[in-house]
């Protein structure tokens, strides 16, 4: 069996009195594309949080490509493959949108492969990123000139361009038209053709299943389910989280 | 502009600006000059921290006398030329401004800004205790009229300036290099948004204490020469509310995103503050800082780059 990218073993968190995380184990393999779905409130950007180091899970452990993640900073896993994109964009405002993903390139790629990264070829990486996603013709302008679709496009470059082997896409598609969706998903089954193991959170179905290989189903900060699609949306319990 | 003709350009205006001064046979105008040089500093110096990474410091005043006072400690203990007591004063503050980024940079917004603020009153509360300084009564340095420097004998005035005028140059060099650095984009990403930066891979921790280091630093070395500017060094001056006002204000009214911004923002206000302190009385120049402030917040945000920059946006539209 193939060794997992992420393991999560036993991961618990709680905010005061309320559980967010209760015991959730979970394994992502090398080059799978996972989605992670529940209700609002089932933990699942808590767990995001905790495997990216934004949040320090309080029991179990997080290991990513052989290593223990657990006391790392956010952006030392980042550096280690770890990229995510956040459920509202959160761009650097003041920067263009190609200075935008010179930043993943001038420190985690830098920090990662030790060498410097000249600025005419973080611009050239940049662009290509930016091609990749369709924005390279908005390089130029700031991120308050994008659409909503861009802006979700120009997070996803900027978690790409951190060149990660996994990459946590956060509800990337919220409040996007059905052909906007289209295009993110297109643009996730690319990512994933290069290589990159992909977890996608969502709440649309339609695009959960066309996307995922595996579905792992939260309620309540516990893991209820976790198999392929068909089965996981057939299955009772899953069926009563969501329908009540 | 490669950053060796910019070290030429601004080395040459710094001459130009010195001969200048040589010209007008009246040792105020250094006063005065000295005065806004060392605003300058004190702008530029806040502006990394407050303005490349978006934390406010209120403490301003704290680091300068930081400086001032390692100068009054080492004239009593072991006197040494001033450009080495910049030196020693900078590293001070530098060292402080270290300590104060470990213990609060997990503060943000207001709550850094309020403990930079504490960090000023318990400095001058060990000041005002500490009697090898002077203390509350203050503490006397008698220095010379006249310096001999490179063969020329001038009066002490105008090396005090010329050191500001150099300290100015470096200040000035430091920030425009961090601007256009890879350091740089990272301040930034702090400042826009500090959660995304760390996922980017941005040391946020690590690049704070750069900021906080720096910004010490340099505030403590605008602040060594002082009491040999002044003579008579007390806590209420070293720690003067002015000091924090300005420097917060300066970059404000400059515009805080580039290294020009302070600059201008402390030659305007500083060159405003010494005509009305002839004029009028120095006890308006807090006032005039607040009317300016109020101001540009309202008509200028971005201060008065952000407000050239919109003009000519708006033109090339």
């Amino acid at each position: 069996m193939t060794k997992p990218l992420l393991k999560i073993e036993q991961v618990g968190k709680r905010f005061g009195g309320f559980v967010a995380l209760d015991g959730i184990s979970l394994t992502v393999a090398p080059g799978e594309r996972l989605g992670l779905i529940g209700p609002n409130g089932s933990g699942k950007s808590t767990l995001v949080n905790c495997i990216c180091g934004t949040l320090r899970n309080e029991t179990g452990t997080v290991t990513f490509d052989g290593r223990e993640m657990d006391g790392l900073a956010a952006h030392q896993r980042t550096i280690l493959g770890l990229a995510r994109s956040f459920q509202l964009p959160r761009p650097f405002h003041s920067m263009s949108v190609a200075d935008n993903l010179r930043i993943p390139l001038l420190y985690a790629v830098k920090a990662r492969s030790g060498s410097h990264v000249a600025k005419a070829e973080a611009d050239e990486r940049s662009l290509e990123y930016l091609r990749l996603v369709g924005l390279d013709h908005k390089a130029a302008k700031l991120p308050r000139d994008l659409t909503q679709v861009e802006m979700r496009k120009l997070e996803l470059a900027r978690a790409m361009a951190a060149e990660p082997k996994l990459l946590i896409a956060d509800e990337s598609m919220a409040g996007l038209s059905h052909s906007e969706i289209e295009d993110i998903l297109k643009l996730l089954v690319r990512l994933n053709e290069r290589g990159i193991t992909i977890i996608l959170i969502e709440h649309i179905m339609s695009a959960v299943m066309s996307f995922s290989q595996r579905l792992a189903v939260l309620v309540s900060g516990k893991k209820i389910a976790d198999g392929k699609p068909d089965d996981v949306v057939r299955n009772p319990e899953v069926e009563k989280a969501y329908l009540g | 502009m490669r950053s060796r003709t910019f070290l030429l350009i601004v080395l040459a205006a710094a001459a130009a600006f010195f001969a200048f001064a040589q010209l007008v046979s009246n040792n105020y105008y250094f006063f005065a000059g000295y005065t806004v040089l060392q605003f300058i500093v004190l702008a530029t110096a806040w502006n990394i921290l407050g303005g490349y990474c978006g934390y406010v410091n209120f403490g301003s005043a704290a680091f300068f006398a930081v400086g001032a006072y390692t100068s009054v400690f080492l004239h009593k203990t072991y006197p040494l030329p001033i450009p080495l007591l910049i030196v020693a004063g900078g590293g001070i503050a530098g060292i402080v401004g270290l300590g104060m980024g470990y213990l609060t940079l997990r503060l943000r917004g207001s709550f850094f800004a309020i403990a930079t603020l504490a960090l000023a009153v318990v400095l001058q509360t060990l000041v005002v205790n500490w009697d090898y300084v002077g203390g509350s009564r203050g503490a006397y340095i008698i220095r010379p009229n006249t310096i001999n420097v490179a063969g020329f004998e001038i009066p002490y005035i105008e090396y005090l300036f010329l050191l500001m005028l150099i300290l100015t140059v470096v200040a000035i060099m430091v920030a425009r290099t961090i601007e256009r650095s890879r350091l740089g984009f990272g301040f930034a990403t702090i400042r826009d948004d500090e959660l995304a930066a760390e996922a980017c891979g941005v040391p946020t921790l690590r690049l704070k204490l750069i900021a906080t280091t720096l910004s010490g630093a340099l505030m403590g070395m605008a602040g060594a020469p002082f009491p040999y500017y002044i003579g008579f060094l007390q806590p209420q001056s070293a720690f003067a509310l002015e000091y924090a006002v300005n420097s917060i204000a300066m970059p404000m009214i400059g515009g805080t995103g580039s290294w020009i911004g302070p600059l201008i923002g402390a030659v305007l206000l500083g060159t405003i503050q010494q005509v009305a302190t002839v004029t009028i009385s120095s006890a308006v120049n807090v006032l005039i800082v607040g009317v300016l402030l109020v101001a540009f917040v309202i008509i200028a945000p971005n201060g008065i780059v952000g407000l050239v920059q919109n003009m000519m946006r708006r033109e090339r539209r």
